[in-house]
C-alpha cells in the first residue's frame, strides 16, 4: 500500500504579517537615550532680610578652585593642570597622611569653585567632573574596604552612611567678570 | 554611522555639549525641561549674530524669560510633580559661564533648583 509521504509544511503565510507586526511595536516603542549628564542641585536664593550668617571654616578645610577666563586653574593659590585636580581633591578630602595644610576630616571639607564670567563652559564641566569623580572613588575605595562590595551594590542605609562620610560639598561663589570678556 | 536623534524642539542653535565621565542618566523624560544655549546656526546669524544665545522651546529668549518658561513648564504638570521637575541645560562647549551663570540665577529664583548639565560620555579618565 502506498502511502502519501510529502512531509508536512508549517503554514508560514503569515510570518511576515507578525514580522511587521514587531518591527512597528519596536519602533513606536524604542526611545533613544540621548539624556545624560551631570546633576546638581543649586543652593536656593538667600531670603532678601535674611541676615548675613558668616559661617566661618578654617581656612585649611577649604579646597579653593579658581578659574578664570583663559580657562586656568588655581587651586589654593598654585596653579594646576586639569588632570592633576582629582588626585589633589581627593588627596585633600581625604588626608590620609594627616598634612595639617589639609582638611581634618573628608566631613568637613569643602570644596569652593569660582569662575570668571569670560571660563569656558567645556572647562567648567571638566572641573565639576573631576571633583565629581574624586568624591565618587573615594566612595567607591571606603565602600570596598567597609562592606567588601562596590558601591552600586550596598543597600541604601549602606550608601547613605558612605555619602555622609564623603559628603559632597561643592560650593560655587559668585562668578565674577575680571577676565573682561 | 548614522543615527537618528528625536527631538521636541527645533534646534535654533548649534549645541555640542561638552564631555564627561561621571555622568548620570536622567530619570523621567517628562519631567525634564530643556534650556539651549550655543552659538546660532547659520539662517540665524544675520539676525542674531554668532554671540551664544538661549532657546527656550522654540524661539530664542533672554536670561529673564527664563522664569516665565519655568513657570509654564510648572503649570503644565501636576503639583505633585512640581518637585520633581528637573531642568536640563544643554549648552555649547565653546560657550562661556557668563551666559550659564545668568541662566542659574534666574533658575535659583524660582526656586527651581535640580539642575543637570548634559553632557556626553567620555571615554578617557584624567588619573
Amino acid at each position: 500500500m502506498r502511502r502519501n509521504r510529502t512531509t508536512p509544511e508549517v503554514n508560514a503565510g503569515s510570518m511576515a504579517d507578525i514580522a511587521f507586526l514587531l518591527l512597528i511595536f519596536f519602533l513606536v516603542t524604542t526611545t533613544i537615550d540621548t539624556d545624560r549628564g551631570i546633576s546638581i542641585r543649586l543652593p536656593p536664593m538667600p531670603e532678601e532680610n535674611q541676615p548675613e550668617n558668616d559661617i566661618r571654616i578654617k581656612e585649611r578645610n577649604v579646597m579653593k578652585v579658581l578659574v578664570n577666563a583663559n580657562d586656568q586653574l588655581l587651586v589654593n593659590g598654585e596653579l594646576l593642570g586639569v588632570k592633576e585636580l582629582k588626585r589633589r581633591a581627593k588627596e585633600f578630602i581625604d588626608n590620609p597622611r594627616k598634612d595639617p595644610n589639609l582638611s581634618e576630616s573628608p566631613t568637613k571639607a569643602v570644596i569652593s569653585l569660582k569662575n570668571d564670567r569670560g571660563t569656558s563652559y567645556n572647562i567648567y564641566i571638566t572641573v565639576h567632573n573631576e571633583l565629581k569623580a574624586a568624591y565618587n572613588e573615594l566612595r567607591e575605595a571606603k565602600a570596598n574596604a567597609d562592606f567588601g562590595k562596590p558601591f552600586e551594590k550596598l543597600n541604601e542605609a549602606q550608601q547613605n552612611q558612605i555619602k555622609d562620610y564623603y559628603r559632597q560639598v561643592i560650593s560655587e561663589a559668585e562668578p565674577e567678570n575680571v577676565g573682561g570678556v | 554611522m548614522v543615527t537618528t536623534v528625536m527631538r521636541q524642539t527645533d534646534l535654533k542653535v548649534k549645541v555640542v555639549v561638552p564631555q564627561a565621565t561621571e555622568i548620570q542618566k536622567l530619570e523621567k523624560k517628562s519631567l525634564v525641561s530643556y534650556i539651549y544655549i550655543g552659538t546660532p546656526t547659520e539662517t540665524y546669524r544675520a539676525k542674531f549674530g554668532t554671540a551664544p544665545r538661549i532657546q527656550l522651546n522654540d524661539a530664542f529668549a533672554s536670561p529673564n524669560q527664563v522664569i516665565e518658561f519655568i513657570e509654564k513648564e510648572r503649570a503644565a504638570r501636576s503639583e505633585a510633580e512640581v518637585p520633581l521637575l528637573t531642568t536640563s541645560i544643554k549648552a555649547d562647549k565653546e560657550a562661556k559661564m557668563g551666559i550659564v551663570t545668568d541662566v542659574k540665577q534666574e533658575l535659583r529664583k524660582c526656586n527651581a533648583l535640580k539642575l543637570n548639565y548634559s553632557s556626553s560620555k567620555r571615554a578617557e579618565v584624567y588619573n
